[in-house]
């Protein structure tokens, strides 16, 4: 019933999908298990919302080391929420004006919308763009061309990372563009790297993947994969 | 009192002196003006607001001085401070750990949680799940535009989802969630192995055969020859290097050394394309900061004449 079960949903509903790409009549089949894909999906995020609200509750309420942020993330989750669904500020669709929900919950100016622009756009900008000293950080101390492979990578980073800057560009300014040096312009170069080695090395990497994403889709339908499971009962 | 409280001080205190500075002499900072648009359709009536430039508001505020043509935002304006308080502390944790980073932590997490829930509900659950069993009652609701009729086949990813949930009770009850995850697993696994095989594996190939000798106007072109045989012979090699059936000697180890320094090249490219992005993010951070905040900086000319 624990097991058994679930690897029996897995192979039929993998099997559908396949079957359904290859013969066009059972087209619908896969369209419809894609949609309710997409439903689950949709629930899957009220399960996350539950599971935050279920963690930082406890956490609240166990007075643990800093249960203050978990008041503030629940204020900021609570909040959000409450503006969003409830549509708050949200005018409605002009085409069917007298249906107050009718309105895009995205709407300009309203509550949800300056929570999305002024708070949600802002921090994850401004957390990834921390990566930036990070990830230098972590090179300078990492990269060392010690061999073949290390100088290839870093000569290849340092060039398209030349590339893409004015001063790069500067660098090499004096070649003249009708020579026969032309290709070694640092913006040609850059190019050159991308659409040939780049090209290549992504293609071989592409391939792989997909053979690698076939075999583990085929070994998890069949039941030979079964690590997803867990080894637990419950 | 600690070095880092020192600095925390003096951070604060020279900081907070510039804003004030900043904000009450010359044009000020931080201002977003809005024109409102009134709206009527029907008998119904509201207000859309549209973006103006201060040197817009100057302008008709020159010709007018009490014209509500262009007014200031208030939520807008505060809305812009608050997005600079919390860029400055991401950036804050630079420096250290500390308590402003992990509020704007929190808020983070809980304003994604709950935005990416809000928009699950109204774009997908709505329309894909309460559309199709209810039809007449999401018409009348929220979508009058819906021209479905009930699709009881539904009521299926309905009760998953109520099995999914169940993940959150106790154990007796947890075990449910199973289901559903079998059938998220196997739809996954069946639209990946077409869509891979379709998309990826069969066009990657498709695309690597090309004619390795090009000949442009009868006559035969060296350098875009010499790309093509890089570009085959680069996909080709980096394969070999993932082909682990053969020991990698000989001829097949010499092949898949070179298969290692043409994936190592798309390693470097891939590092600087990353190193880019993210110092484009951090470049669009700073330009927030000196231009829509502190008015430092115009470099899409709005404040002329301000």
């Amino acid at each position: 019933m624990k097991r058994l079960i679930p690897l029996w949903i897995t192979a039929v509903a993998g099997i559908v999908l396949i079957i359904s790409y290859f013969i066009p009549p059972l087209q619908s089949w896969g369209e419809d298990a894609a949609i309710w894909f997409d439903v689950l999906a949709g629930i899957a995020f009220i399960l996350g919302g539950g599971n935050i609200l279920k963690i930082h509750l406890k956490k609240i309420s166990d007075r643990v080391p800093g249960w203050g942020f978990s008041v503030i993330l629940l204020t900021a989750f609570l909040l959000t929420l409450f503006v969003g669904l409830s549509k708050i500020g949200v005018h409605p669709n002009p085409l069917y004006p007298t249906y107050a929900w009718s309105g895009y919950y995205r709407q300009n100016g309203t509550p949800f919308w300056w929570l999305y622009e002024y708070a949600f756009k802002p921090l994850t900008a401004s957390m990834f763009a921390m990566l930036a000293f990070y990830i230098a950080s972590a090179a300078f101390r990492a990269f060392r061309a010690k061999n073949i492979e290390a100088v290839l990578l870093l000569g290849t980073a340092f060039i398209i990372l030349l590339g893409r800057t004015f001063a790069g560009v500067w660098l090499t300014s004096w070649i003249p563009d009708d020579s026969g040096f032309a290709g070694l312009k640092i913006e040609n170069l850059t190019v050159y790297i991308m659409q040939v080695f780049n090209t290549a090395g992504s293609r071989a990497i592409i391939i792989g993947i997909a053979l690698g994403i076939a075999s583990t889709s085929l070994k998890v339908i069949m039941g030979v994969d079964r690590s997803w499971l867990g080894s637990g009962e419950a | 009192m600690q070095g880092r409280t020192i600095v925390w001080t003096l951070l604060f205190v020279l900081g907070g002196l510039f804003l004030v500075l900043r904000a009450t002499t010359g044009a000020g900072m931080a201002k977003v003006y809005v024109k409102p648009v009134p709206t009527v359709v029907g008998d119904v009536s509201w207000t859309d607001h549209e973006l103006a430039t201060p040197g817009e508001y100057a302008v008709a505020t020159a010709a007018d001085p009490n014209q509500t043509d262009i007014v200031l935002s208030f939520w807008r304006t505060f809305g812009v401070w608050v997005a600079a308080l919390f860029t400055l502390a991401i950036f804050s944790f630079l420096y250290s750990d500390n308590t402003l980073y992990k509020i704007a932590e929190s808020i983070v997490i809980g304003v994604s949680a709950a935005y990416w829930m809000v928009v699950g509900f109204w774009d997908v659950i709505v329309p894909n799940l309460m559309g199709k069993l209810v039809p007449n009652m999401v018409k009348a609701w929220a979508m009058p535009g819906l021209k479905e009729d009930a699709e009881y086949l539904y009521l299926i990813p309905l009760v998953l989802g109520v099995m999914l949930l169940c993940r959150l009770g106790p154990k007796s009850v947890s075990w449910w969630s199973r289901w559903p995850l079998a059938f998220f697993i196997g739809v996954f696994c069946g639209l990946r192995l077409t869509h891979y095989l379709h998309g990826n594996f069969l066009n990657q190939i498709r695309n690597a055969i090309v004619s390795l000798v090009i000949v442009d106007n009868g006559s035969f072109d060296f350098w875009d020859s010499l790309r093509s045989v890089i570009l085959v012979g680069g996909v080709l090699c980096g394969i070999v290097y993932f082909f682990f059936s053969f020991e990698h000697k000989g001829i097949v180890g010499r092949t898949a050394k070179v298969g290692i320094w043409v994936l190592m090249i798309t390693f470097g490219a891939g590092f600087g394309y990353t190193v880019m992005g993210r110092i484009a993010l951090l470049a669009i951070r700073l330009e927030f900061i000196f231009d829509d905040w502190l008015w430092l900086i115009d470099p899409t000319n709005q404040r002329i004449g301000v």
